[in-house]
């Protein structure tokens, strides 16, 4: 098992090494570049240059990666990056003055709220209702919530946040429209502090967390369901039953926690769908998260922000479908490492 | 002997996707969903007649107009600052462009994204998993670490910068010989072109990976075994045998897979990564309505039904498929 771990998180090295340079060198083709315009007018040549050469953008694209992913110091370069692999994912190029790592310092615990948040939301309601519908098969509470769970996968995201403020917002008034309840500094780094944790930070989040978290739910519903009811037609549950153990315990101890394998398998996938979703949520709802930042910084050509935003997501992503596969064996003692 | 064994087959194998239509056909929802698709297809296809107006017909005077029964929608005292007009069956937008003919004619984009990307991916994915599966060892393992390395990849990262690539690109425009063609290509189809290459390239892989593993499971069978003895080659094994038994899951996957293609795409245009100005697209369409979502509200709702009404469909057609095609479905 260690060993399977520390192969895997070798396997790393390659892909974010490949997503830092395809990032890096795309961003770099695309035409038009960050120091375009200064606010409406576009800045002359010389001075274009000029900022060039002092974010070292005038080096050859081998060196500029190797500084980027390296830093400066090492080859006795003249630029100040300190390179990836120490934390330093260089300055802002259209937030002039500004590093990247605090910039994603201060956004990333918001998206991580919010994302957590939602997740929580889509276990806690959609396990359940999965279960549910599986002990009741075939009866209305059953075709209800598989009707419910294929809705709510349908509705995306972008509709179903201007349809909870309209209603919830603008027309009930219960929660205000826009932002995020808490800001920096944050507890550990991420999490709110304590005197924050008040009745407005939930009123902020509640919206939000429903927008990105019911699709999950539906997911969550709809896989716990379908394994849920192939585990119980499986020949070891008829033994349990056989040997007269109580219904409860027939499903709570032997059949739930086979039937959650698959349903861990999809949190990985549901992951990335999450940050695909506060791009957009973050966006409707104005909150100043990582989704929202990288959105923006696509069309400033910040190139800085957009790598080192990309690789915090693909490093993500790579720790989170680890966690999954390591889960998988706790969960079921068949899946063996090696 | 072998060619009634192959004819015997097939036949076989026509009884199996007729039973499988006929169980699809016996699920309601499956076939609403279908109809409703269909519906959609030819609305699309008829736009310009369906249509009121042309999609970038615009009366600056009609900006926002409003027909009086939507009042409802709006915050309250609207109608001191609501434009009314019943000119516009579902209102107008910021711009004064009817927002119904603007919601048929983005049924296009949403329509031809996924059936494009649905085809791009599954002809790479079909083409690719084939191969690997039916090459089995070195090759096979091989092929197999690329895609597991390009699993690891962020997708929709990938497909934002790949977006942003093709669009500044063909913006710039120019150049000559073949990229020129397509980009005047693209540029034709109102940006589609690069849309669905950009979705496509990226979800093959799901794709090839369901088509190696079904390649795996039918080669040791006796009737590739029987068309090898008979002399066939690679090709037309995988053509003429493997292909038809293994087509049904990859389409019931690539069904699944459709809303998530549309929502792609709406996701693009909804960060202006997607289709050009004035081509319309519902996600488009959204991201101006939620800015205009205080004042008026009604504008996100029309392009936000129609967005979640057709995944709805593909959706309900997606599992209406599944069940139908499931082998361990047991026909009553």
């Amino acid at each position: 098992m260690y060993r399977y771990i520390i192969r895997r998180i070798l396997q790393f090295i390659p892909v974010l090494l490949g997503v830092t340079l395809f990032t890096f060198v795309l961003m770099r083709a695309i035409p038009g570049g960050p120091f375009d315009f200064a606010g409406d007018r576009s800045l002359p040549p010389q001075i274009v240059a000029n900022l060039e050469a002092k974010y070292h953008l005038d080096w050859p694209m081998w060196k500029q990666f190797t500084s980027y992913v390296i830093g400066d110091d090492i080859f006795g370069w003249e630029g100040g990056s300190r390179g990836v692999i120490r934390g330093d994912f260089g300055p802002s190029l259209h937030f002039r003055g500004q590093q990247v790592s605090d910039i994603i310092a201060v956004t990333l615990p918001v998206s991580a709220q919010l994302g957590f948040m939602s997740l929580l939301l889509g276990i806690i309601i959609g396990i359940p209702t999965g279960i549910i519908a599986a002990l009741n098969q075939n009866t209305w509470i059953d075709y209800i919530s598989t009707f419910g769970a294929v809705f709510f996968l349908s509705v995306p995201n972008m509709v179903l946040a201007p349809i909870l403020i309209w209603i919830f917002a603008l027309k009930l008034g219960w929660f205000p429209v826009a932002t995020w309840g808490a800001k920096p500094p944050y507890l550990l780094g991420f999490l709110p502090r304590l005197e924050q944790l008040n009745a407005d930070y939930f009123s902020h989040a509640v919206m939000p967390v429903f927008a990105l978290g019911t699709a999950m739910a539906a997911g969550f519903t709809r896989l716990t369901r379908a394994s849920l009811l192939q585990v119980i037609a499986e020949d070891y549950i008829r033994t349990a039953r056989a040997k007269g153990l109580r219904e409860r315990v027939v499903i709570g101890l032997h059949a739930l926690k086979n039937s959650l394998i698959p349903v861990v398998t999809i949190l990985g996938p549901a992951f990335a769908t999450m940050l695909t979703g506060t791009f957009i949520v973050e966006s409707i709802f104005g909150i100043n998260g990582m989704g929202k930042h990288f959105v923006n910084s696509i069309g400033n050509r910040d190139y800085q922000v957009i790598t080192g935003v990309t690789l915090i997501y693909a490093f993500v992503l790579v720790i989170a479908n680890l966690l999954v596969d390591i889960s998988y064996a706790w969960l079921d003692p068949r899946i063996r490492y090696d | 002997m072998a060619v009634a064994e192959i004819s015997n087959t097939t036949e076989k194998e026509r009884s199996l996707w007729e039973k499988s239509l006929a169980r699809l056909m016996r699920n309601k929802i499956a076939v609403g969903s279908g109809i409703v698709i269909i519906l959609m297809l030819l609305i699309a296809t008829f736009a310009g007649k369906v249509a009121p107006y042309h999609y970038a017909e615009q009366d600056l005077l009609a900006n926002n107009a409003i027909p009086e029964w939507m009042l409802f929608l709006l915050p309250e005292g609207a109608e001191n600052y609501a434009n009314f007009s019943d000119a516009y069956l579902l209102s107008a937008d910021h711009l004064g462009r009817d927002i119904l003919s603007r919601t048929i004619y983005g049924a296009r984009v949403s329509l031809v994204i996924a059936f494009a990307g649905a085809t791009v991916s599954l002809l790479i994915g079909i083409i690719y998993g084939m191969i690997s599966g039916y090459s089995g060892g070195r090759v096979d393992s091989m092929m197999m670490r690329v895609v597991d390395f390009l699993y690891a990849f962020p997708f929709l990262i990938v497909v934002i910068l790949l977006q942003t690539y093709f669009k500044a690109i063909a913006r710039r425009g120019g150049g000559e010989g073949f990229g020129s063609a397509i980009i005047n290509l693209n540029n034709d189809l109102g940006g589609m072109l690069f849309l669905f290459i950009a979705i496509g390239l990226i979800n093959w892989i799901g794709m090839a990976r369901i088509a190696r593993g079904q390649v795996l499971s039918y080669k040791q069978m006796e009737f590739v075994e029987a068309a090898k003895a008979i002399g066939a080659n690679d090709t037309r094994i995988m053509v003429k045998h493997l292909l038809p038994n293994i087509l049904g899951p990859l389409i019931v996957a690539e069904t699944m897979a459709i809303p998530g293609y549309i929502f792609t795409e709406a996701f693009l245009s909804f960060i202006g990564l997607g289709v050009n100005a004035p081509t319309p697209s519902w996600g488009i369409m959204i991201s101006e309505g939620v800015q205009a979502l205080r004042v008026y509200p009604n504008q996100v709702f029309i392009p936000a039904i129609a967005l979640s009404l057709t995944t709805l469909a593909f959706n309900f057609l997606g599992d209406g498929l599944r069940d139908a095609f499931d082998p361990r479905q047991i026909d009553v």
